[in-house]
């Protein structure tokens, strides 16, 4: 009775559907603009068709590959105990807020022409690799996504009652045809999609690693339209396929509705008694050296290299360091303050949008809308904080909304009957509830923006670079001792950001 | 006084109807789970309209007020701190929800003085036991200075002997303050306790308030069926 009552109870919103119209209209706008800037849509050619088949390939392999290297490493970490695991679990979260150009400089350090294995290889013979093309794409995306769907996975494993294996235990059976296949049933095609997702939108990636026609992705495609040709029906057109593959992802992704990645409770040991045998337990530490070498190599080179370089940047490099510090605050105070009043459901399936249009289009379209008003790079930071800010919403909006929604449920009668309303609810009650997930999200948003190369590198000139588009060009200019110090900083600006922020929200909560 | 009438309650399957006065300092309402006693009391408080009827104190309509413009306050079953906030600051919420004065805080220092919890105010809810919580839950209520008290089971949580001492300072503070208290119970012994008349809610009605002695000695079929004796 008392939760029906509560369900009833009216607690004073912001008026969640006014700030959704506004979303769909600050993401649905600009891509209209584009379209009718084309004056139509242009017909897409050969090589748009590659780009697209390239672009659905490229996502089905990286997340194939990523989830099938993750349950080895999954079930290793689920069943085995050694020093370290609990920060080795705590760094997969990391490559999620690492800057993507920075992770393709560490990935050239290891993988690239004069990198690591090749040195190695070199030494015993071997042929040399080049990363770039197709597999340098599918390389970096496992890179970013091992780590998400070892999460997913290993988290599916931990959600196993330990009574399972215990029963299991007790009576010899088979704890892989039992506990451990139906459970990968349930999880693998959900962390599959997800990745799937992820790998279409990919832009910085093929921009740095693939190119060229057998590894332009539609994104790509989009950017070359728009920055060499000009084109902005093909650009239009693109982005409606783009539109189509995000609104196709979403939905799929809905209804394949993993668990949640980034949740509490990884760190929970089960005690097992499969996988205790000798070869087992090679196989296991096997895998699990084999991915924190293949995750923190690259990361230790970016240190290593960046070190000589970091103290003799030149100036250039910490102005567009500033810029992006404005950038990336600003995209996340604009955020949470979209993300506050959108809290609901209706206002969540609004801020998805920011995930099915690409970044590219939306920051385009934004440009088209004030281009008649300023000159393209002086709109260039604005629009990339707004962007920046669209595309962090919707996971924003997943972190703040089941805790908005619980202090409500917990606490709304009460404000109500103390009339507690309005700005009131928010400052008494609401935010000194949202405390932690407002500092994770702001942490996130921070991290995503304070990385992000994606919309600035159409418009920006020298004056108006980030960080990342910066590095971008260091990298461009062969000029790699600044490239690998510019790395280095963006990488802790990056970090730190999101460590103060989130920790902002801890302190004393 | 409060009046409810032709009242009825429809949400989803469940039907509840409801004519009667409460006119007694300290009114009980019991029933089986699910009968629709902590439904009552938040209609009641104003967290929701029935489908038809009234709802009256002292002859005016409240049915239309919302909850805080109404003659009543409420003790939940949880919840009734906000555990970020110090014991002055949850307290002070009852008399503003700005920086309170200087005279409010001295008020709230006499509520939380008349519950025993004098000098806990930098305390949070998480540093003080169940009972101590309760007391200052009510102490908040108190200062709210409503005439009419709801308590949806409060303290149902905590044993036998400090649910009993709780409910006898209620019914002492309340005295003093002249506050009609209506209050939601599975256990008749606290009806029994503390209760001068005792309502039943049961099969879709609430059943008009009877003086609670001679109802415990004599119990219509309804609440023999509910204490298991009939």
């Amino acid at each position: 009775m008392a939760q029906r009552a509560v369900a009833l109870t009216g607690v004073s919103r912001l008026g969640p559907g006014l700030w959704a119209a506004l979303v769909a209209a600050l993401v649905i706008g600009p891509l209209g603009a584009v379209i009718w800037r084309a004056g139509g849509l242009g017909a897409l050619g050969a090589p748009d068709l590659a780009a697209l088949w390239f672009t659905l390939w490229q996502a089905a392999v990286s997340a194939a590959v990523s989830v099938a290297l993750a349950i080895p490493v999954a079930r290793a970490l689920s069943r085995q105990r050694f020093p370290g695991r609990s920060a080795l679990i705590a760094l997969l979260g990391a490559p999620f807020i690492l800057p993507v150009i920075v992770a393709v400089l560490g990935l050239l350090a290891v993988f690239g022409g004069n990198g690591l294995v090749n040195r190695l290889g070199g030494g015993l013979g071997l042929p040399r690799m080049d990363i770039y093309g197709y597999h340098g794409v599918i390389l970096a995306h496992v890179f970013f996504n091992l780590p998400l769907a070892t999460r997913l996975i290993l988290q599916g494993w931990l959600a196993i009652p330990a009574e399972r294996f215990r029963l299991a235990a007790s009576l010899d059976a088979p704890v892989g045809r039992l506990l451990e296949r139906p459970m990968l049933r349930r999880i693998a095609p959900g962390a599959f999609t997800v990745i799937f997702v992820i790998c279409l939108t990919s832009f910085a990636v093929a921009l740095t690693l693939g190119g060229g026609p057998r590894a332009t992705t539609v994104e790509l495609a989009i950017y070359q339209a728009f920055k060499f040709d000009f084109d902005l029906a093909r650009a239009a057109t693109l982005a409606l396929v783009q539109l189509a593959l995000g609104v196709a992802a979403a939905l799929a992704l809905l209804a394949l509705s993993p668990p949640d990645g980034f949740g509490a409770g990884l760190d929970r040991l089960h005690q097992r008694w499969d996988g205790q045998g000798h070869a087992a337990k090679v196989g296991d530490f096997g895998w699990i050296a084999l991915a924190a070498l293949f995750l923190l190599t690259p990361l230790a080179m970016i240190v290593l290299a960046g070190l000589p370089g970091l103290f003799a940047l030149p100036p250039e490099v910490w102005q567009a360091a500033l810029r992006s510090l404005i950038v990336a605050l600003g995209a996340t105070a604009l955020t949470l303050a979209l993300a506050l009043p959108l809290a609901t459901r209706a206002g969540e399936l609004a801020g998805l949008l920011g995930v099915a249009v690409s970044g590219l289009v939306l920051g385009t379209g934004l440009f088209l809308v004030v281009q008649p008003f300023v000159r393209p790079a002086e709109a260039a930071l604005p629009v990339t904080l707004l962007v920046n800010a669209l595309m962090a919403l919707p996971f924003v909006l997943r972190i703040l909304r089941p805790e908005l929604d619980a202090a409500r449920a917990d606490f709304g009668q009460l404000a109500a009957t103390l009339g507690i309303t309005g700005w009131a609810l928010w400052r008494i009650v609401l935010l000194p509830r949202l405390r932690r997930p407002l500092g994770f999200a702001a942490g996130l948003t921070a991290a995503l923006s304070m990385g992000d190369l994606g919309v600035i590198a159409l418009f920006a000139d020298g004056d108006h670079a980030t960080l990342p588009l910066q590095l971008y060009g260091l990298m461009g200019a062969y000029r790699m001792e600044a490239a690998q110090g510019a790395a280095l900083l963006l990488l802790g600006l990056s970090l730190g950001l999101f460590w103060l922020l989130d920790r902002g929200g801890r302190a004393d909560a | 006084m409060l009046e409810l009438r032709d009242i009825e309650i429809v949400q989803d399957d469940f039907r509840l109807t409801a004519d009667c006065t409460f006119g007694a300092p300290i009114t009980a309402l019991i029933g089986p789970s699910g009968a629709g006693k902590s439904t009552l009391l938040n209609m009641i408080a104003g967290f929701f309209a029935p489908q038809r009827g009234r709802i009256l104190w002292n002859g005016d309509e409240i049915g239309g007020q919302a909850p805080a413009r109404r003659p009543v306050s409420i003790l939940f079953q949880d919840n009734n701190l906000f555990p970020h906030l110090t014991l002055a600051a949850n307290l002070a919420l009852a008399l503003t929800t700005r920086r309170p004065s200087s005279r409010q805080l001295a008020q709230v220092a006499r509520a939380l003085e008349q519950v025993g919890l004098r000098g806990m105010e930098p305390r949070k809810p998480a540093e003080l036991s169940g009972g101590q919580q309760g007391r200052a839950a009510l102490a908040r209520v108190l200062l709210q200075d409503r005439p009419l008290m709801l308590l949806d089971e409060p303290f149902s949580a905590l044993g036998p002997a400090l649910r009993a001492e709780m409910l006898d300072l209620v019914a002492r503070l309340a005295g003093e303050q002249g506050i009609a208290v209506i209050m939601v119970s599975h256990a008749p012994e606290d009806a029994r306790r503390v209760a001068d008349q005792t309502a039943l809610v049961s099969e879709g009605v609430l059943h008009p308030p009877r003086d609670t002695g001679p109802l415990f000695a004599d119990p219509p079929p309804d609440l023999r069926a509910y204490l298991g004796t009939g």
